[in-house]
């Protein structure tokens, strides 16, 4: 019950706006507006996972996933590869663990 | 004129190898890892919070959504109400609507019921590989996005079943990073869009704009809502700058 409850109230979000928005001609600022979406919502969430525990900036030195995302920007900057990026950024955090 | 009808001949047909669903097989690979990784730790706690792997793979099947279910594992376990885990969900998956819409314009050939099959499959990642895709296109191929779409969604199913089974001799998965995966994904998909977009300037404002909201709404409201308040706030940021200039 709760399963199907929870799998209606997930499609919902997803089909809707590309059901009914892709058959319209959008006004110009909000398709502006739409282009700001993906690199938004992108820097959200990793502000999210790298910035936030418990509601608040975690911003301490022992916070190694903070540590590792340094060279997975790089990675990613340098080699524009996804795949190298989720690569690096794991090693990284997997030698950071064992070191400290 | 017989060599112009050539050439565009040979246009198509490298547009359809592209626009092809092995191809968009092939653009799913670098997130599988991610998918994996996030898939097994959703299988492994569903396991730990006493849900059987029929349960587990029912939610992998129908619900689709790494945070969704993890939700729903743990407010399982501490004996939640049905409704409060179902609005929980729903608010949670609310970035949906953003990432749904922001796709929209390049579905604009296909019928609405086509286009609720493609929604039904969107995830952060695949939107992300989507729309890294269309930079400098007007559409997008419908093959294309149900290759990725597909790719993604059996990988997951796949990796929770995995969790599951595997996850009572799992003690620590965290030990071998696998947690950062999602991290690093977002990451790239970041760096991705920033350097094929050619707006560098405004996306690194935007960018800002981003993540002070982010701090600051992570104060007063649920990490998920915080993520779309703040998406919000950004997008209508750059928008206004754009605007400006």
């Amino acid at each position: 019950m709760i399963i199907i409850g929870a799998s209606i109230v997930t499609l919902i979000p997803r089909v809707l706006p590309i059901m009914v928005l892709s058959r319209k001609a959008l006004p110009e600022w909000l398709m502006r507006w739409l282009s700001y979406i993906p690199v938004a919502v992108m820097a959200a969430l990793v502000a999210e996972e790298l910035l936030i525990s418990d509601g608040k900036l975690a911003f301490q030195s022992n916070n190694v996933e903070l540590w590792a995302a340094l060279p997975t920007f790089l990675t990613a900057i340098f080699t524009k590869s996804l795949l190298g990026t989720v690569g690096v950024g794991i090693l990284t955090v997997m030698v950071l663990r064992f070191l400290f | 004129m017989r060599e112009n009808v050539q050439l565009q001949g040979t246009g198509i047909e490298l547009a359809e190898s592209e626009d092809s669903f092995l191809q968009g097989v092939k653009d799913c690979i670098p997130t599988l890892l991610g998918y994996l990784s996030i898939g097994f730790a959703a299988g492994v706690i569903g396991h730990t919070s006493g849900l059987s792997t029929a349960e587990i793979t029912l939610m992998s099947l129908l619900i689709y959504a790494g945070s969704a279910q993890f939700i729903v594992a743990g407010m399982i376990a501490t004996q939640g109400s049905p409704a409060a885990i179902i609005l929980t969900v729903f608010i949670v998956n609310l970035r949906h609507l953003l990432l749904s819409a922001a796709l929209s314009p390049y579905f604009r050939q296909l019928t609405p019921l086509k286009n609720m099959l493609i929604g039904a499959l969107l995830t952060d990642e695949s939107f992300g590989v989507a729309m890294n895709k269309a930079t400098n296109r007007q559409h997008l191929s419908e093959r294309w996005m149900h290759g990725l779409n597909v790719t993604a969604y059996i990988n997951w199913i796949i990796a929770t079943l995995a969790g599951a089974y595997l996850g009572q001799w799992i003690a620590n998965p965290e030990k071998l990073g696998l947690d950062f995966a999602l991290s690093a994904m977002f990451i790239g998909l970041l760096v991705l869009q920033l350097v094929s977009r050619r707006k560098l300037l405004k996306d690194i404002i935007v960018v800002l704009c981003t993540v002070v909201s982010v701090i600051g709404a992570s104060y007063v409201l649920s990490p998920s809502m915080a993520v779309i308040v703040a998406t919000v706030v950004a997008a209508t940021i750059g928008m206004v700058i754009e605007k400006w200039k």
